[in-house]
Protein backbone atom coordinates (compact mmCIF):
# COMPACT_ATOMS: atom_id res chain seq x y z
CA UNK A 1 0.00 0.00 0.00
CA UNK A 2 2.80 1.93 0.87
CA UNK A 3 4.56 1.48 -2.29
CA UNK A 4 1.58 2.63 -4.33
CA UNK A 5 2.76 6.29 -4.82
CA UNK A 6 6.09 5.42 -5.77
CA UNK A 7 4.47 3.16 -8.99
CA UNK A 8 2.46 6.00 -9.67
CA UNK A 9 5.32 8.39 -10.08
CA UNK A 10 7.10 6.01 -11.50
CA UNK A 11 3.96 5.09 -14.41
CA UNK A 12 4.01 9.19 -14.67
CA UNK A 13 7.89 8.84 -15.47
CA UNK A 14 7.35 6.54 -17.97
CA UNK A 15 5.04 7.76 -19.61
CA UNK A 16 6.49 10.89 -20.11
CA UNK A 17 9.57 9.30 -21.49
CA UNK A 18 7.70 7.48 -23.88
CA UNK A 19 5.64 10.63 -25.34
CA UNK A 20 9.50 12.49 -25.44
CA UNK A 21 10.57 9.34 -27.37
CA UNK A 22 7.18 9.47 -29.45
CA UNK A 23 7.96 13.19 -30.29
CA UNK A 24 11.28 12.54 -30.81
CA UNK A 25 10.68 9.64 -33.67
CA UNK A 26 7.64 11.78 -34.90
CA UNK A 27 10.25 14.89 -35.22
CA UNK A 28 12.67 12.53 -37.17
CA UNK A 29 10.01 11.18 -39.42
CA UNK A 30 8.90 14.72 -40.47
CA UNK A 31 12.41 16.27 -40.93
CA UNK A 32 13.35 12.51 -43.05
CA UNK A 33 10.44 13.99 -45.60
CA UNK A 34 11.51 17.79 -45.82
CA UNK A 35 13.60 16.76 -49.17
CA UNK A 36 10.52 15.52 -50.41
CA UNK A 37 8.57 18.06 -50.04
CA UNK A 38 10.97 20.43 -50.79
CA UNK A 39 10.58 19.02 -54.27
CA UNK A 40 6.96 20.29 -54.28
CA UNK A 41 7.54 23.98 -53.96
CA UNK A 42 4.41 25.23 -54.08
CA UNK A 43 3.28 23.85 -51.34
CA UNK A 44 5.90 25.45 -49.72
CA UNK A 45 5.52 28.67 -50.25
CA UNK A 46 1.59 28.35 -49.87
CA UNK A 47 2.64 27.13 -46.13
CA UNK A 48 5.40 30.55 -45.74
CA UNK A 49 2.55 32.76 -47.01
CA UNK A 50 -0.17 31.08 -44.22
CA UNK A 51 2.52 30.86 -41.38
CA UNK A 52 4.91 33.86 -42.34
CA UNK A 53 2.76 36.72 -44.36
CA UNK A 54 -0.42 36.49 -42.19
CA UNK A 55 1.78 36.86 -38.72
CA UNK A 56 3.65 40.21 -40.62
CA UNK A 57 0.57 42.83 -38.91
CA UNK A 58 0.62 41.17 -34.71
CA UNK A 59 4.98 41.10 -35.41
CA UNK A 60 5.17 44.30 -36.79
CA UNK A 61 2.84 46.10 -34.32
CA UNK A 62 4.57 44.19 -31.13
CA UNK A 63 8.11 44.75 -32.20
CA UNK A 64 7.45 48.76 -32.66
CA UNK A 65 5.11 48.65 -29.24
CA UNK A 66 8.26 46.75 -27.51
CA UNK A 67 10.74 49.69 -29.03
CA UNK A 68 8.61 52.35 -27.76
CA UNK A 69 8.26 50.96 -24.41
CA UNK A 70 11.79 50.12 -23.87
CA UNK A 71 13.15 53.47 -25.03
CA UNK A 72 10.65 55.05 -22.78
CA UNK A 73 11.49 53.16 -19.16
CA UNK A 74 15.47 53.43 -20.21
CA UNK A 75 16.07 56.66 -21.04
CA UNK A 76 14.40 57.62 -17.78
CA UNK A 77 17.09 55.07 -15.62
CA UNK A 78 19.61 56.42 -18.21
CA UNK A 79 19.26 60.15 -18.26
CA UNK A 80 19.96 59.95 -14.14
CA UNK A 81 23.15 59.02 -14.91
CA UNK A 82 23.97 61.18 -18.05
CA UNK A 83 24.08 58.48 -20.24
CA UNK A 84 21.11 59.06 -22.49
CA UNK A 85 22.72 58.30 -25.65
CA UNK A 86 23.32 54.62 -25.04
CA UNK A 87 19.38 54.38 -25.31
CA UNK A 88 19.54 52.45 -28.70
CA UNK A 89 22.89 50.04 -27.91
CA UNK A 90 20.38 49.17 -24.80
CA UNK A 91 17.64 48.59 -26.85
CA UNK A 92 19.46 47.07 -29.81
CA UNK A 93 21.11 44.87 -27.23
CA UNK A 94 18.03 43.72 -25.81
CA UNK A 95 15.86 43.04 -28.85
CA UNK A 96 19.06 41.45 -31.28
CA UNK A 97 20.00 38.84 -28.62
CA UNK A 98 16.62 38.41 -26.13
CA UNK A 99 13.34 39.61 -26.57
CA UNK A 100 13.71 39.51 -30.86
CA UNK A 101 14.13 35.96 -31.11
CA UNK A 102 11.88 34.93 -27.87
CA UNK A 103 8.83 37.35 -28.48
CA UNK A 104 8.56 36.47 -31.72
CA UNK A 105 8.36 32.91 -31.17
CA UNK A 106 6.11 33.44 -28.03
CA UNK A 107 4.14 35.56 -30.61
CA UNK A 108 4.53 32.90 -32.91
CA UNK A 109 3.36 29.89 -31.43
CA UNK A 110 0.18 32.15 -30.72
CA UNK A 111 -0.70 33.43 -34.24
CA UNK A 112 0.78 30.57 -36.09
CA UNK A 113 1.45 27.29 -33.88
CA UNK A 114 -2.16 27.61 -32.65
CA UNK A 115 -3.71 27.67 -36.62
CA UNK A 116 -1.33 24.35 -37.56
CA UNK A 117 -2.45 22.37 -34.91
CA UNK A 118 -6.27 23.44 -35.03
CA UNK A 119 -5.51 22.51 -38.70
CA UNK A 120 -3.92 18.93 -38.47
CA UNK A 121 -6.11 18.06 -35.55
CA UNK A 122 -9.45 18.97 -37.59
CA UNK A 123 -8.09 17.19 -40.57
CA UNK A 124 -7.52 14.35 -38.34
CA UNK A 125 -10.61 14.40 -36.72
CA UNK A 126 -12.47 14.71 -40.62
CA UNK A 127 -10.43 11.59 -41.42
CA UNK A 128 -8.63 13.84 -44.46
CA UNK A 129 -5.28 12.29 -43.31
CA UNK A 130 -6.19 8.82 -43.04
CA UNK A 131 -8.04 8.89 -46.74
CA UNK A 132 -4.73 10.46 -48.11
CA UNK A 133 -3.03 7.47 -47.13
CA UNK A 134 -5.40 5.29 -48.87
CA UNK A 135 -5.10 6.94 -51.66
CA UNK A 136 -1.69 6.33 -51.24
CA UNK A 137 -0.24 9.39 -50.10
CA UNK A 138 1.92 9.98 -47.39
CA UNK A 139 0.43 12.84 -45.33
CA UNK A 140 3.47 13.35 -43.81
CA UNK A 141 5.25 14.12 -47.02
CA UNK A 142 1.97 16.65 -48.32
CA UNK A 143 0.72 17.93 -45.25
CA UNK A 144 3.15 18.17 -42.49
CA UNK A 145 6.40 18.53 -44.03
CA UNK A 146 5.75 21.65 -45.75
CA UNK A 147 3.98 23.47 -42.78
CA UNK A 148 7.29 22.49 -41.44
CA UNK A 149 9.47 23.65 -43.57
CA UNK A 150 7.85 26.90 -44.09
CA UNK A 151 7.33 27.51 -40.14
CA UNK A 152 11.40 27.57 -40.37
CA UNK A 153 11.71 29.97 -43.00
CA UNK A 154 9.47 31.94 -41.66
CA UNK A 155 10.38 31.81 -37.60
CA UNK A 156 13.86 33.50 -38.46
CA UNK A 157 12.86 36.40 -40.67
CA UNK A 158 9.90 37.26 -38.36
CA UNK A 159 12.42 37.78 -35.55
CA UNK A 160 14.87 39.45 -37.82
CA UNK A 161 11.69 41.95 -38.66
CA UNK A 162 10.65 42.12 -34.95
CA UNK A 163 14.19 43.39 -34.05
CA UNK A 164 14.94 46.16 -36.87
CA UNK A 165 11.06 47.62 -36.31
CA UNK A 166 12.08 47.82 -32.63
CA UNK A 167 14.86 49.30 -33.21
CA UNK A 168 13.43 52.04 -35.41
CA UNK A 169 10.41 52.37 -33.00
CA UNK A 170 13.66 53.07 -30.41
CA UNK A 171 14.68 55.61 -32.75
CA UNK A 172 11.50 57.31 -33.23
CA UNK A 173 11.22 58.08 -29.20
CA UNK A 174 14.79 58.26 -28.23
CA UNK A 175 15.62 61.04 -31.21
CA UNK A 176 12.09 62.32 -32.36
CA UNK A 177 10.34 63.03 -29.29
CA UNK A 178 12.82 62.89 -26.61
CA UNK A 179 15.41 64.74 -28.58
CA UNK A 180 18.53 61.89 -28.02
CA UNK A 181 21.37 63.19 -30.65
CA UNK A 182 21.09 60.93 -33.75
CA UNK A 183 24.81 60.62 -34.66
CA UNK A 184 25.03 59.54 -31.17
CA UNK A 185 22.24 57.00 -31.10
CA UNK A 186 23.48 55.06 -34.18
CA UNK A 187 27.10 55.66 -33.42
CA UNK A 188 27.39 54.29 -29.80
CA UNK A 189 25.25 51.36 -31.11
CA UNK A 190 28.01 50.69 -34.36
CA UNK A 191 30.40 50.29 -31.53
CA UNK A 192 29.15 48.07 -29.72
CA UNK A 193 27.52 45.60 -31.26
CA UNK A 194 29.00 43.03 -33.42
CA UNK A 195 27.46 41.13 -36.25
CA UNK A 196 28.04 37.73 -35.69
CA UNK A 197 28.10 37.70 -31.94
CA UNK A 198 25.29 39.42 -31.23
CA UNK A 199 22.79 39.82 -34.33
CA UNK A 200 24.37 36.32 -35.60
CA UNK A 201 23.48 34.34 -32.59
CA UNK A 202 19.94 36.29 -32.49
CA UNK A 203 19.05 34.46 -36.08
CA UNK A 204 20.25 31.37 -34.59
CA UNK A 205 18.45 31.54 -31.96
CA UNK A 206 15.01 32.50 -33.63
CA UNK A 207 15.77 29.47 -35.92
CA UNK A 208 15.85 26.79 -33.36
CA UNK A 209 12.73 28.42 -31.68
CA UNK A 210 10.98 28.38 -35.37
CA UNK A 211 12.01 24.70 -35.11
CA UNK A 212 10.39 24.46 -31.90
CA UNK A 213 7.63 26.25 -32.25
CA UNK A 214 6.36 24.41 -35.59
CA UNK A 215 7.53 20.67 -34.50
CA UNK A 216 5.23 20.98 -31.43
CA UNK A 217 2.60 22.53 -33.02
CA UNK A 218 2.43 19.78 -35.75
CA UNK A 219 2.94 17.22 -33.24
CA UNK A 220 0.17 18.08 -30.91
CA UNK A 221 -2.11 18.17 -34.01
CA UNK A 222 -1.07 14.87 -35.69
CA UNK A 223 -1.77 13.04 -31.84
CA UNK A 224 -4.83 15.21 -31.40
CA UNK A 225 -7.22 12.99 -30.39
CA UNK A 226 -10.25 13.47 -32.68
CA UNK A 227 -13.08 14.96 -31.29
CA UNK A 228 -13.66 18.87 -30.80
CA UNK A 229 -12.35 18.79 -26.93
CA UNK A 230 -9.33 16.78 -28.44
CA UNK A 231 -8.45 19.50 -30.72
CA UNK A 232 -9.23 22.09 -28.30
CA UNK A 233 -7.27 20.66 -25.97
CA UNK A 234 -4.42 19.85 -28.00
CA UNK A 235 -4.53 23.56 -29.57
CA UNK A 236 -3.92 24.40 -25.90
CA UNK A 237 -1.20 22.04 -24.93
CA UNK A 238 0.82 24.19 -28.58
CA UNK A 239 0.99 26.86 -26.72
CA UNK A 240 2.18 26.07 -23.57
CA UNK A 241 4.16 23.49 -24.42
CA UNK A 242 5.80 25.48 -27.40
CA UNK A 243 5.97 29.00 -24.92
CA UNK A 244 8.10 26.49 -21.76
CA UNK A 245 9.98 25.20 -24.17
CA UNK A 246 11.20 28.19 -26.05
CA UNK A 247 12.11 30.23 -22.28
CA UNK A 248 13.91 27.29 -21.07
CA UNK A 249 16.06 26.50 -24.50
CA UNK A 250 16.30 30.22 -24.63
CA UNK A 251 18.03 30.36 -21.25
CA UNK A 252 20.36 27.30 -22.34
CA UNK A 253 21.30 29.11 -25.67
CA UNK A 254 21.89 32.23 -23.85
CA UNK A 255 24.23 30.55 -21.78
CA UNK A 256 26.39 28.81 -24.28
CA UNK A 257 26.09 31.83 -26.83
CA UNK A 258 26.96 35.19 -24.32
CA UNK A 259 28.22 33.68 -21.16
CA UNK A 260 31.68 34.87 -21.78
CA UNK A 261 32.26 38.88 -21.74
CA UNK B 1 -3.58 33.88 -61.00
CA UNK B 2 -3.93 32.75 -57.30
CA UNK B 3 -0.84 30.82 -57.00
CA UNK B 4 1.36 33.99 -58.47
CA UNK B 5 -0.11 36.52 -56.27
CA UNK B 6 0.92 33.96 -53.27
CA UNK B 7 4.55 33.45 -54.79
CA UNK B 8 4.83 37.29 -55.21
CA UNK B 9 3.83 38.10 -51.63
CA UNK B 10 6.12 35.22 -50.38
CA UNK B 11 8.76 37.33 -52.37
CA UNK B 12 7.87 40.33 -50.35
CA UNK B 13 8.34 38.68 -46.94
CA UNK B 14 11.19 37.20 -47.47
CA UNK B 15 12.54 40.34 -49.43
CA UNK B 16 11.46 42.04 -46.22
CA UNK B 17 13.61 39.61 -43.95
CA UNK B 18 16.16 40.35 -46.04
CA UNK B 19 15.97 44.21 -45.91
CA UNK B 20 15.98 43.61 -42.00
CA UNK B 21 18.68 41.93 -41.73
CA UNK B 22 20.98 43.99 -43.97
CA UNK B 23 19.34 47.24 -41.51
CA UNK B 24 20.57 44.76 -38.54
CA UNK B 25 24.02 44.25 -39.85
CA UNK B 26 24.98 47.88 -41.37
CA UNK B 27 23.09 50.36 -39.67
CA UNK B 28 22.67 48.82 -35.99
CA UNK B 29 25.60 47.14 -35.52
CA UNK B 30 29.39 47.12 -37.00
CA UNK B 31 29.40 45.68 -40.35
CA UNK B 32 29.99 48.70 -42.29
CA UNK B 33 33.10 49.67 -40.04
CA UNK B 34 34.85 46.27 -41.50
CA UNK B 35 34.55 47.12 -45.31
CA UNK B 36 38.00 48.09 -45.84
CA UNK B 37 40.23 44.69 -44.82
CA UNK B 38 43.36 45.56 -45.68
CA UNK B 39 45.36 46.09 -42.75
CA UNK B 40 48.81 45.14 -41.22
CA UNK B 41 49.24 44.01 -37.69
CA UNK B 42 51.80 44.78 -35.24
CA UNK B 43 52.15 43.93 -31.43
CA UNK B 44 52.64 46.07 -28.61
CA UNK B 45 54.39 45.27 -24.73
CA UNK B 46 52.52 46.94 -21.72
CA UNK B 47 53.61 46.22 -18.22
CA UNK B 48 49.87 46.31 -17.78
CA UNK B 49 46.99 46.94 -19.70
CA UNK B 50 44.29 47.51 -17.76
CA UNK B 51 40.52 47.37 -18.85
CA UNK B 52 41.59 46.51 -22.41
CA UNK B 53 40.07 44.38 -24.50
CA UNK B 54 39.97 42.80 -27.62
CA UNK B 55 38.16 44.92 -30.77
CA UNK B 56 38.76 48.19 -28.60
CA UNK B 57 39.75 50.82 -31.05
CA UNK B 58 43.23 51.90 -31.71
CA UNK B 59 43.62 55.73 -32.49
CA UNK B 60 45.55 58.03 -33.09
CA UNK B 61 44.75 62.08 -32.75
CA UNK B 62 41.25 60.60 -32.13
CA UNK B 63 41.00 59.28 -35.04
CA UNK B 64 40.23 55.29 -35.25
CA UNK B 65 42.58 53.81 -37.17
CA UNK B 66 42.54 49.81 -36.21
CA UNK B 67 41.51 47.05 -33.87
CA UNK B 68 42.96 44.86 -31.20
CA UNK B 69 42.73 42.22 -32.81
CA UNK B 70 44.40 39.57 -29.80
CA UNK B 71 45.57 40.00 -26.00
CA UNK B 72 47.98 37.73 -24.39
CA UNK B 73 50.84 37.50 -21.99
CA UNK B 74 54.89 36.98 -22.70
CA UNK B 75 55.49 34.01 -20.51
CA UNK B 76 59.34 35.31 -20.08
CA UNK B 77 58.76 39.11 -19.66
CA UNK B 78 55.27 38.57 -17.91
CA UNK B 79 54.22 41.78 -20.21
CA UNK B 80 51.39 41.68 -21.90
CA UNK B 81 51.36 41.52 -25.35
CA UNK B 82 48.89 43.43 -27.60
CA UNK B 83 48.29 42.49 -31.88
CA UNK B 84 47.02 46.17 -33.47
CA UNK B 85 45.55 45.44 -36.67
CA UNK B 86 45.98 48.87 -38.42
CA UNK B 87 44.64 49.77 -41.70
CA UNK B 88 46.63 49.55 -44.86
CA UNK B 89 46.06 53.38 -45.64
CA UNK B 90 48.20 54.46 -42.12
CA UNK B 91 51.72 54.25 -42.54
CA UNK B 92 53.39 55.09 -39.01
CA UNK B 93 56.62 55.66 -38.10
CA UNK B 94 59.13 53.16 -36.87
CA UNK B 95 59.34 54.83 -33.56
CA UNK B 96 55.47 55.70 -32.84
CA UNK B 97 54.91 54.99 -29.17
CA UNK B 98 51.68 53.24 -27.79
CA UNK B 99 49.43 54.34 -25.04
CA UNK B 100 46.51 52.90 -23.20
CA UNK B 101 43.96 55.83 -22.89
CA UNK B 102 40.55 55.89 -21.47
CA UNK B 103 37.76 57.33 -23.96
CA UNK B 104 36.16 59.89 -21.28
CA UNK B 105 35.80 59.51 -17.06
CA UNK B 106 34.31 55.86 -17.51
CA UNK B 107 34.28 54.99 -20.88
CA UNK B 108 35.98 52.28 -22.39
CA UNK B 109 39.61 51.96 -23.15
CA UNK B 110 41.50 52.24 -26.45
CA UNK B 111 45.04 52.47 -28.07
CA UNK B 112 46.63 55.70 -28.64
CA UNK B 113 48.88 55.88 -31.16
CA UNK B 114 51.74 59.16 -31.20
CA UNK B 115 53.88 58.96 -33.97
CA UNK B 116 57.41 59.61 -33.62
CA UNK B 117 59.87 61.44 -36.04
CA UNK B 118 61.54 58.00 -37.69
CA UNK B 119 61.70 58.27 -41.31
CA UNK B 120 61.65 54.44 -41.73
CA UNK B 121 57.49 52.84 -41.46
CA UNK B 122 56.62 50.78 -38.94
CA UNK B 123 56.49 46.90 -40.95
CA UNK B 124 53.87 44.23 -40.40
CA UNK B 125 54.95 41.93 -37.48
CA UNK B 126 57.09 44.53 -35.56
CA UNK B 127 56.90 45.42 -32.04
CA UNK B 128 56.34 49.18 -30.87
CA UNK B 129 58.44 49.59 -28.30
CA UNK B 130 57.72 52.80 -26.49
CA UNK B 131 54.17 52.22 -24.70
CA UNK B 132 52.76 53.49 -21.23
CA UNK B 133 50.39 51.30 -19.61
CA UNK B 134 47.24 51.88 -18.18
CA UNK B 135 46.61 54.15 -15.20
CA UNK B 136 45.25 51.34 -12.72
CA UNK B 137 43.35 53.89 -9.85
CA UNK B 138 44.98 51.67 -6.70
CA UNK B 139 48.61 52.60 -7.81
CA UNK B 140 47.46 55.74 -8.53
CA UNK B 141 45.71 56.09 -5.05
CA UNK B 142 48.29 54.47 -3.48
CA UNK B 143 51.33 56.54 -4.89
CA UNK B 144 49.06 59.71 -3.46
CA UNK B 145 49.12 58.06 -0.30
CA UNK B 146 52.88 57.41 -0.53
CA UNK B 147 53.59 60.87 -1.61
CA UNK B 148 51.40 62.17 1.66
CA UNK B 149 52.63 60.27 4.30
CA UNK B 150 56.63 61.16 2.50
CA UNK B 151 55.58 64.75 3.04
CA UNK B 152 54.19 64.81 6.53
CA UNK B 153 57.24 62.57 7.69
CA UNK B 154 59.83 65.51 6.17
CA UNK B 155 57.75 68.16 7.85
CA UNK B 156 57.41 65.96 10.71
CA UNK B 157 61.63 65.89 10.55
CA UNK B 158 61.90 69.35 9.41
CA UNK B 159 59.64 70.68 12.61
CA UNK B 160 61.08 68.60 15.51
CA UNK B 161 64.85 69.74 14.21
CA UNK B 162 63.24 73.72 15.21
Amino acid sequence: MSMNWIATLGRVALQWLHSLGHAAFFFVDVLRRCPAALRRFSLVVAQVHAIGNLSLVIIVASGLAVGFVLALQMYYALVKYGAAESLGLIVNLALVRELGPVVTALLFAGRAGTSLTAEIGLMKAGEQLAAMEMMAIDPKVRVLAPRFIGGIVSMPILAALFSAIGILGAYVVAVLLIGVDSGNFWSIMQNSVDVWRDVGNGIVKSAVFGVICTAVALYQGYETKATPEGVAYATTRTVVVSSLAVLGMDFILTALMFSTP
Amino acid sequence: MNRKSIETLVGLFVLLGILALVFLALKAANLATFANNDSYAVQARFDNIGGLKVRAPVRSAGVTVGRVTHIGLDGKTFQGVVTLDIEQSYQFPRDTSAKILTSGLLGDQYIGLEPGGDERNLQPGQVITQTQSAVVLENLIGQFLFNKAADAGTEAAAGGKK
